[in-house]
């Protein structure tokens, strides 16, 4: 089977698991700008990560036939310091303009602060004056439903930024419904500890249906599992769903979101 | 009464997930069990977590097909007003001013 892993953090993986990936039928991933574990100190870093999301990391999983994209942003966590992060906002167009580079993210909220809202807002104009597709971070755990409410009357409130062409990631039981009424794409991450499992994701495809869901593992620095896409391609399996909506949840739902971006070609 | 949306028979979910469920049951039993067992189980006792935890116990039982969704709003923060700063604070998994221990 092909898939296409729509959130996976490479710069925190081993070269291993682009071998994992492309073993596996996952020839295409796209990589979300995102917080690397602890704060940086200066927006230098910050040209160094885009640098590495748009160059390094093609060429590491060339090395394997796996394409990779990224999304470019200034992500939540650090948004709270409001002049690194207005030096990081006004680097973003250099590095959007780059060949893989499919829009903004992973853009959003962490803790539901003013800073964060002030930084999310100014990217969510940035996207709808360049007319960027945009990818979204929602709060973990306690915060995630109050975050990703605001989240949605912000996006509500602009209204050069359609909702078809921005997927709310992260989302779980008490968020998916109100996402989908609005219109959005909706992310389910599986992330063993603080998010969900392939049972609980395939629990949501048959409750909310297979419309505008991407699944994705977020792989990263802590405990995460790149092949998590396909242990719930498996779960589905094991469910007795047929090949092809498998393919259409995993294949053909990112390629069709990631599309809208005319620099996206799926492997 | 809740629209059929598994596609699995009931006697078949059982087959295939009650080991694996019966083994998360007893690790929460476990874990209550570790807390009680703490020269400070007072203590964690009142912990908003842990009242938390003990109010999501009870909307296990509750009847329908909505249990998950009860339980992960059980955790959450109700409020809409954003916060004045995030310094320093991180996500616990409970929301701090709820866990009612009312059962």
């Amino acid at each position: 089977m092909q898939v296409i892993e729509p959130h996976m953090h490479m710069v925190s993986r081993t070269t291993d698991d682009y071998l994992a990936l492309a073993l596996g039928g996952i020839h295409t991933v796209a990589e979300p700008a995102f917080w690397p574990g602890f704060d940086r100190s200066a927006a230098a870093s910050f040209h160094d990560y885009f640098n590495q999301l748009t160059v390094i990391e093609p060429a590491r999983a060339a090395r394997f036939k796996v394409r990779h994209y990224c999304w470019i942003g200034m992500n939540a966590k650090e948004a709270e310091n409001l002049e690194l992060a207005r030096e990081v906002l006004a680097m973003l167009p250099k590095y959007l303009d780059r060949p893989t580079a499919l829009g903004i993210g992973e853009v959003g909220l962490n803790k539901n602060s003013r800073n964060e809202i002030t930084i999310f807002e100014e990217q969510v104009e940035l996207a709808a004056r360049r007319r960027e597709l945009l990818l979204i971070h929602t709060p973990h755990l306690e915060d995630k439903l109050k975050g990703t409410r605001i989240i949605m009357d912000i996006l509500k409130n602009e209204p050069r930024i359609t909702p078809e062409r921005v997927l709310i990631d992260h989302a779980e039981e008490h968020t998916i419904g109100e996402i989908k009424e609005n219109g959005f794409w909706y992310g389910l991450t599986l992330y063993p500890d603080s998010k969900g499992s392939p049972a609980r994701a395939v629990d949501a495809l048959e409750i909310f249906g297979p419309e505008r869901i991407c699944i994705n593992s977020s792989a990263d620095w802590s405990v995460s599992d790149p092949i998590a896409t396909l242990r719930s391609a498996n779960e589905m399996r094991r469910r007795g769903y047929p090949e092809a909506l498998i393919g259409r949840v995993f294949y053909e739902n990112p390629k069709e979101f990631l599309s809208q971006c005319p620099k996206f070609s799926a492997a | 009464m809740t629209r059929p949306s598994c596609k699995l028979t009931a006697q078949e979910i059982l087959d295939t997930y009650f080991l694996e469920n019966r083994a998360r049951l007893l690790e929460i039993a476990s874990f209550l069990d570790r807390v009680d067992r703490a020269a400070d189980a007072a203590a964690g006792q009142g912990d908003y977590r842990y009242r938390a935890f003990r109010k999501a116990l009870g909307l296990l039982l509750e009847p329908g097909a909505a249990r998950t969704k009860a339980i992960q709003v059980n955790f959450s923060d109700p409020s809409s007003e954003p916060i004045a700063s995030a310094v320093g604070l991180k996500a616990t998994g409970a929301w701090a001013g709820g866990g009612d221990a009312g059962n």
